[in-house]
């Protein structure tokens, strides 16, 4: 149904893709949507490409996002990103990070990575934001971060409040204490700064 | 797993399939949980696990499992039993006569299709088992309905005395939505009463039981054709009306929210005057089923004219974006724009071993040896037949390495005279269903070297415990199996079973090179766990001295995603052959310091990595 809101999140096995999708997820039920999320991920946490989709609405039929209908691609990796773009609306928007992770198929020499995936997403035309999500979640000074980050990265690209989202990560530290709640504040925020300049640049 | 505090009743909650199957099952009060672990099932028993209040256990395979079940029910206990869809391969056996004895207390089986073959070696559709084994088979489309019919098979079970299938696929088992969860009920076992006619199922016996099976038959159809599980939703659009069960029913509503529908979930009897009152309703019927033509076929059996798989594929997962175009073609309208469908051509992403995977050591020694024919199975190790090494040559169904052996080595032709033939088996598979075949090796004189990876765990599926590594499913002490003595106790000589450490790579392969000559059965066991279980202890990470690496590519060779090429050249050498050169690094953020890629690495240009550290501040009395 046309109403709904399709959110598609990517990256590889280990990153912590499902896991983001599920409170974006959490952050929609908040708001009073039904919600539906749904991966396609083949062995994931041996590396492979993990591809998860929320759906939310009103009442959500199948909970797969159909190619062509996504409003946001959250790209945790670079190729990824770049994988997944006939997902997209016509006006939707790629939120990436600049991270590139490169398999073992292509260390071995038998498939080349892509020189420029930006660039390569660019040229059809799509929406698309970049960003070093892992450089930020570095500077935070701890790298597992960088999949907070990621949340504030999208946090104004949905159709609810930010803070909603912001309570949905934090609740997730509420126990294990107050250092790691103000740390992830800070990744969310810093994810949402770099957005908002990357695309204020672009404007 | 450890047990936690069950959501309190009346929540809605955000759960998978899974979940939601795990949650009905604690509520209708089942007294003993048994699966064997397969995707996409996995989950439901392990969330079982951590409610209060039930027995849960790991079984060694899927027959035993729902045999552990039938014993429950027929103590008149509720009873559950869950696997993958080719879990049911394997239990089949006890559901054939199962279905002739019934039950006591409620059974229900969950089976998860892995439509799409996200982690499975074929697609198999298990409507078939309510068929062929007469029992009811209900159909999820969604978290809520997983969990209402599970709790809904309980009382259908015991009604009618009967097992019930709950059919689930990927896209129910792995989807998160919305459950209204409820109370627990207690359920009070009535007891193993005596009934030998019943429950001693010898050809007198079971003769008499086959006509009540069919009677069962009957008056299931005649249920079915009433149960609120089948309902018609009737609509504007009336050139087609579909008839759907599982996800395909949602696809259906997404893409043609004004058709009238059959939704079935209770599908097995089929409601045949129901399908019929669809028919009268509309021009056409289109039957959307995943994955076989079980409904469609039954229904054109009935004299009524459907459509199906004619404009549907046979293989993988239904979506809108599969139906709408072939609906369209049917109607001969124009079918619908989409925005391009063409992805952007990606390198592929094959799942590969984890980093420092001491299976890595055993692939890259079998990919050293030559003339090998290596005789695969179910399990991480399965990678193996994927680069860098390209060491496995057959993988067909649970433990089948070690019977498979045998029959290449038997029957082998002329131009094989010389092959060695390598069986390669995962501990978790080798207890579920590899111990017969290897006996069946050893009885027949057969000459195998069996390498038996023991890495404490099943892995595959996310490392659940088993008799191999002495942990039950909560985590707590269990006996734990000696693989060198099982062997032993099968009949591979002593001085044929060896145990040796996967990450000593000289010792692996002249261990490999040696046993692989002597014509009998030998046993290789691999000692070292799994690196996502806890018995593994990560050591201190490598690194690449980039002076001192030659770009020879050996150690990419081993296939450890931690090694990454910096650079390549292509170089002449003296003898005016052309080389590729690759220059390498180690990621030592993921590194673990397994030592298999410093072994081949021939110019030691890998050592252990010396961390940077921060600059220190320089405490209060320490001077300058």
């Amino acid at each position: 149904m046309s109403e709904n809101t399709n959110i598609l999140v990517v990256g590889i096995g280990g990153q912590g893709v499902m896991t983001a999708t599920e409170i974006l997820a959490e952050a929609a039920i908040a708001m009073g949507h039904d919600a539906k999320k749904t991966e396609v991920a083949g062995m994931a946490q041996r590396g492979g490409v993990v591809s998860s989709h929320l759906r939310f609405g009103q009442r959500v039929l199948s909970p797969q996002i159909t190619p062509g209908t996504a409003d946001v691609l959250l790209g945790f990796e670079s190729a990824e990103a770049m994988r997944w773009q006939h997902m997209l609306k016509p006006d939707g928007i790629t939120l990436m990070n600049t991270a590139r992770l490169v398999p073992p198929v292509v260390e071995l020499g038998l498939f080349d990575y892509p020189a420029d995936p930006l660039g390569e997403i660019r040229k059809t035309g799509n929406k698309v934001v970049a960003f070093d999500a892992t450089s930020i979640a570095q500077e935070l000074g701890d790298i597992r971060l960088g999949n907070t980050v990621m949340l504030g990265a999208i946090a104004d690209h949905l159709p609810f409040p930010a803070e909603t989202l912001l309570d949905c990560v934090l609740k997730r530290f509420q126990r294990k204490g107050e250092k790691l709640v103000k740390l992830n504040r800070r990744a969310f925020e810093a994810g949402r700064a770099a957005v908002g300049e990357a695309a204020a640049a672009l404007a | 797993m450890a047990a936690v505090m069950p959501v309190p009743a009346a929540s809605r909650v955000l759960m998978s399939g899974n979940e939601a199957v795990a949650r009905a099952v604690w509520e209708a009060g089942v007294k003993v949980a048994a699966a064997y672990p397969g995707t996409p099932s996995t989950e439901i028993l392990e969330v079982i696990s951590t409610y209060p209040d039930l027995y849960a256990e790991w079984s060694v395979n899927e027959k035993v499992s729902l045999e552990v079940a039938i014993g429950a029910a027929y103590a008149g206990s509720r009873a559950f039993c869950c696997m993958k869809h080719v879990g049911m391969n394997v239990a089949s056996d006890a559901l054939m006569t199962l279905t002739l004895t019934g039950v006591i207390g409620g059974l229900v089986i969950a089976i998860a299709d892995d439509v799409g073959l996200s982690s499975s070696q074929n697609e198999q559709d298990s409507r078939y088992w309510g068929r062929f084994a007469h029992v009811p088979v209900l159909e999820p489309a969604d978290s809520q309905e997983a969990y209402a019919m599970t709790l809904y098979g309980y009382e259908l079970s015991e009604k009618f005395q009967v097992p019930v299938i709950l059919r689930m696929t990927t896209r129910i088992n792995h989807v998160k939505s919305l459950v209204e969860v409820g109370e627990r009920v207690p359920h009070v076992g009535a007891g193993f009463r005596k009934e030998p006619g019943r429950f001693v199922m010898v050809p007198g016996n079971a003769g008499k039981r086959i006509p009540l099976m069919f009677k069962r038959d009957s008056e299931l159809r005649a249920l079915a054709e009433t149960s609120d599980l089948n309902f018609i939703e009737n609509g504007l659009d009336r050139r087609i009306g579909f008839i759907a069960s599982g996800p395909a029913y949602m696809h259906v509503k997404e893409s043609f929210p004004n058709a009238p529908v059959l939704k079935l979930g209770f599908s097995c009897p089929l409601p045949f005057e129901k399908c019929r009152e669809l028919a009268a309703l509309v021009d056409q019927v289109v039957i959307v089923e995943e994955v076989e033509p079980l409904v469609e076929t039954e229904l054109k059996a009935q004299g009524l004219q459907v459509i199906g798989k004619e404009i549907l594929p046979l293989q993988g997962e239904l979506s809108p974006n599969v139906l709408k175009p072939a609906i369209a073609r049917l109607l001969g309208e124009i079918v619908p724009e989409t925005r391009s469908t063409a992805a952007m051509p990606v390198f592929p992403r094959p799942p590969t071993m984890c980093v420092a995977c001491p299976h890595l050591g055993v692939y890259y020694t079998l990919s050293q040896v030559r003339n090998l024919t290596i005789s695969g199975d179910i399990g991480c190790y399965t990678l193996g037949a994927g680069h860098p090494w390209n060491a496995l040559d057959t993988c067909v169904s649970m433990g089948a390495s070690m019977g498979m052996a045998l029959g290449l080595d038997k029957g082998r032709g002329e131009a094989d005279k010389d092959k060695r033939i390598v069986a390669v088996i995962g501990d978790s598979t080798f207890l579920h269903m590899g111990m017969q075949g290897l006996l069946d090796m050893v009885y027949n004189k057969g000459n195998v070297t069996v390498l038996l990876l023991d890495n404490r765990a099943v892995g595959m599926t996310g490392g659940q415990d088993n008799p191999g590594n002495g942990r039950d499913i909560y985590g707590d002490a269990a006996p734990r199996v000696d693989f060198a003595k099982l062997v032993s106790a099968l009949g591979v000589k002593e001085e044929r079973i060896h145990t040796v450490n996967p990450y000593e790579l000289p010792v692996l392969f002249k261990t490999i090179r040696e046993e692989v000559k002597v014509p009998e059965v030998s046993v290789i066991i691999t000692d070292q766990p799994c690196v996502l279980i806890k018995d593994y202890h990560k050591l201190k990470p490598f690194e690449v001295i980039d002076d001192k690496c030659t770009g020879c590519g050996n150690c990419i060779d081993v296939g450890c995603p931690a090694i990454h090429v910096t650079r390549r050249r292509k170089e002449v050498k003296a003898s005016g052959r052309e080389v590729d050169l690759a220059f390498v690094r180690i990621e030592t953020s993921v590194c673990t310091g397994c030592g298999l890629c410093v072994q081949p690495c021939a110019p030691n240009a890998i050592v252990h990595h010396v961390p940077v550290s921060p600059i220190k501040l320089v405490g209060k009395g320490c001077g300058a």
